[in-house]
């Protein structure tokens, strides 16, 4: 039955200076939730530190993810958990996946990387190749050791491009650029710096052409909550506890509250819930951003609360 | 180890009337049975059937998930992009699709279809005073009334679209007298349903201009527009006129549910999540192996077909207490009538939504859904259907 979901490490290696790549899979071994590539989770650290991590193995195999993380040396810590505590069997707390940087389907894809932003890229390019579509990247990086995985994409031949800047400066965008042609998607995730600089290179494309994903940390991102909440079942004015470890939705169908689940992996919006007050954390594969915002709806078997009370249309 | 062999036809008229019995003794044979007389294997148990749904890298549909192999056979029509497809072909329909009509498109649909469903239901209690046929005059009538509005197509030849489909569903199953009988003519409704998928025929408000827009962002190619909405007119008429029928005979049949139903109309969700899985409107589908499988002890050898059973798994006692009955007091969540995992039906919630629509505006009418004279299966290869439920609604 649906507990909050938990993935435990059962890999942790470096793949390039300050990058580990970790593998993590169910604890009982059941599959994972299927993905696509762009696709992210979020993942939640032991105090609720919650941070997003692009999937970048392979789907085909449904029981392990894959992620690389980057030691973010300015940051609030999630990074630095990852890299200096998190080991072998640890277990984190798992969120989506969702995808907002979906690969869409076309002949030919331009990939630009800048630094850890090869991640997402990694499996559209698995893809773009069992699809046999044209496709060159172009991934750029401070020094040749700190291209996470770029030894391995030598192995595609002369589709790919490594330009770590102590060797080659700063990526040259027109001169990549220059190879497209109508029908190419370009598909660019890294810096801030990197996503400007590719978003003036490609002003003068048609619309659609472009897309890009920022890894940026979201200054509005509370603490995912480890300690229980309320919920209140307006129609009733029933008052229920959900524990750590128990889902909304097996507390309020324990209660008799008729909700209706499927896939109970917060994928299929059979679920749905009307939040009439409080805060959801969302931790479905369903609602984008400015749904998630809005925090009117959620889905009870992976969301939970932030605030020490839901209430909902039930 | 071999499986157990089945000499049953599960598309003979026997077991299309009632495969109760057929299910029944392929559940017990064992997880895996192998079907002699088509050279599948079959799986009836909801463990495995489950299982199955949604393993989609060793269960493939892209080979078909009819009979059809079309690892050797040519289908009939161009491969739908969803149903027949895998992954990374099925991504971006998907995608697209389930954004358009996934539960949060469907709010602003909700007041009309609540207004459409109160306006059919006083005009049959009016017109025929409560005495019809509840197939045509309701299960039919609702859907036809908003669904094919909500696409968008034009009005003239909608009495086109359940025979298109019924031969569709009928064409997954082999090629006996049903796939026989619609054959004449299936190029005709064919040509027509391809028509409608057209940009210029759609209205600009409906799902089908939707599902053109997300090709001009470039979220799907211009050659896959078309083919898509192809999949709402084949894959969302049938199945709801049947999912209806469905809940309305069971309600009929089981008036003690009826009187709950209407006592806390809340329930209509509920009710018709346990009529999908105590009739399963759509009883089967077809994987093909991607690789030697090993289910059970049986190894299903790689290219081979699976025929999974949805209606037997909505009825495996190993699953669920007292399967047979219809009830509303429990949770049908999880069962299989509307598949699992990566192909799991995107059009459930407008299945849903339109069933909500139809109950509450009865339930707010109507005391006793009375039986009104013999009932009449209809027979499909791949769909659990009604050609007649005469009924006597007793207006409150
Ligand atoms: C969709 C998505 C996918 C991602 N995929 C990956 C991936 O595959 N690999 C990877 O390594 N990372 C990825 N990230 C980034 C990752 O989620 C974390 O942001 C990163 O690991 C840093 O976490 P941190 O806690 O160490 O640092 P954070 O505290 O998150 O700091 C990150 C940056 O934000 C700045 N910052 C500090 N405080 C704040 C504040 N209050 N508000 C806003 N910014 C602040 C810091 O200076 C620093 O530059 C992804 C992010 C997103 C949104
Ligand atoms: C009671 C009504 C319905 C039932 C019982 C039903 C059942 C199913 C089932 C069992 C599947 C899974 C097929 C598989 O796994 O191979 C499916 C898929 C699908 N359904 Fe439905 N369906 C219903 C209504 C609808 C409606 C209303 C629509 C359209 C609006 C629709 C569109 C689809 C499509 C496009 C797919 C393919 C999805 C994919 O492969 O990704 N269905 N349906
Ligand atoms: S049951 Fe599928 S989203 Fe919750």
């Amino acid at each position: 039955m649906a507990e909050t979901r938990t993935l435990r490490v059962t890999g942790k290696e470096p793949v390039a200076d300050d990058v580990v790549a970790l593998t993590l899979a169910d604890p009982g071994g059941a599959r994972l939730p299927d993905w696509t590539p762009g696709a992210h989770i979020d993942v939640i650290l032991p105090g609720g530190l919650t941070r997003q991590y692009s999937l970048c193995g392979d789907r085909w195999d449904a029981h392990s993810y894959r992620i690389a993380v980057l030691r973010e040396r300015g940051g609030r810590g999630g990074s630095a958990y990852v890299h200096d505590v998190l080991a072998v069997g640890g277990v984190v707390g798992l969120g989506g996946p969702r995808n907002n940087f979906p690969l869409v389907p076309a002949g030919r894809y331009l990939f630009i990387a800048g630094g850890i932003g090869i991640t997402p890229l990694l499996p559209m390019i698995a893809q773009a190749e069992l699809l046999g579509a044209d496709w060159q990247l172009l991934y750029g990086g401070r020094r040749e050791a700190s291209l996470a995985f770029g030894h391995d994409l030598l192995g595609y031949g002369d589709r790919v491009h490594l330009r770590p800047e102590d060797r080659h400066g700063l990526l040259d965008l027109p001169g990549f650029l220059a190879r497209w042609r109508p029908g190419t998607r370009v598909y660019c995730c890294g810096p801030a710096p990197l996503l400007a600089a590719v978003e003036r290179a490609c002003a003068g494309l048609p619309p659609h052409t472009l897309r890009t994903e920022r890894f940026v940390a979201s200054a509005a991102a509370g603490l995912a909550r480890g300690a229980p909440f309320e919920i209140e079942l307006a129609r009733s004015g029933t008052v229920l506890t959900v524990p750590a470890h128990s889902s909304v939705l097996d507390v309020v169908t324990a209660a008799g509250a008729g909700v209706l689940s499927s896939c109970r992996q917060g994928v299929c919006g059979t679920c749905e819930i009307t939040v009439l007050a409080g805060e959801p954390e969302h931790r479905d594969s369903v609602l984008d951003d400015a749904e998630r915002a809005a925090g009117t709806r959620m889905f009870a078997c992976v969301s939970r609360a932030r605030s020490d009370r839901l209430v909902v249309d039930l | 180890m071999t499986a157990p062999v089945s000499h049953a036809d599960p598309f003979g008229h026997d077991n299309l009337e009632d495969p109760g019995p057929l299910h029944e003794s392929l559940r017990a044979a064992g997880p895996v049975v192998r079907l002699s007389r088509y050279d599948t294997y079959a799986l009836a148990r909801y463990e495995h059937v489950h299982a199955a749904l949604t393993d989609w890298q060793r269960f493939q549909s892209a080979a078909g998930v009819g009979l059809s192999n079309f690892r050797h056979e040519k289908p009939w029509r161009p491969p739908s992009l969803l149903l027949e497809a895998d992954p990374p072909r099925h991504d971006a329909p998907r995608r697209v699709l389930s954004a358009i009509i996934g539960p949060r498109a469907l709010h602003r649909l909700r007041e009309r279809w609540a207004a459409d469903a109160a306006d059919l239901v006083d005009r049959v209690l009016d017109d025929d005073g409560g005495v019809v046929d509840a197939v045509p005059a309701l299960a039919e009538a609702f859907p036809l009334r908003v669904f094919p509005d909500a696409v968008g197509i034009p009005a003239d030849g909608r009495e086109n679209l359940l025979p298109y489909g019924d031969h569709l569903f009928n064409a997954f199953g082999p090629p006996n007298d049903l796939v026989a009988a619609g054959a004449g003519r299936i190029a005709g409704l064919s040509a027509w349903v391809d028509a409608r998928c057209a940009r210029e025929v759609l209205t600009a408000d409906g799902f089908g201009a939707a599902i053109w827009a997300a090709a001009d962002r470039g979220d799907l190619t211009p050659d896959q527009a078309p083919l898509v909405v192809r999949s709402l007119l084949s894959a969302g008429v049938d199945t709801t006129v049947h999912g209806l029928s469905a809940v309305l005979y069971a309600l009929a049949t089981n008036p003690r549910q009826w009187e709950r139903l209407c006592a806390q109309p809340s329930l209509a969700r509920v009710a018709f999540d346990e009529a999908v899985r105590w009739e399963s409107p759509v009883q089967t589908f077809f994987r093909t192996a991607t690789t030697d499988v090993t289910v059970g002890e049986t190894v299903i050898p790689d290219g081979a077909k699976i025929l999974m059973f949805l209606g037997a798994a909505n009825r495996d006692p190993r699953r669920w207490d007292d399967p047979d009955r219809f009830d509303l007091g429990r949770d049908p969540s999880g069962h299989v009538g509307f598949g699992m995992g990566l192909h799991q039906c995107v059009g459930q919630h407008i299945a849903r939504l339109e069933a909500e629509s139809l109950l509450t505006a009865l339930a707010r009418r109507v005391s006793r859904i009375e039986p009104a004279g013999p009932v009449a299966r209809h027979h499909n290869n791949t769909l659990r259907a009604w050609r007649s439920i005469p009924v006597r609604l007793h207006r409150k």
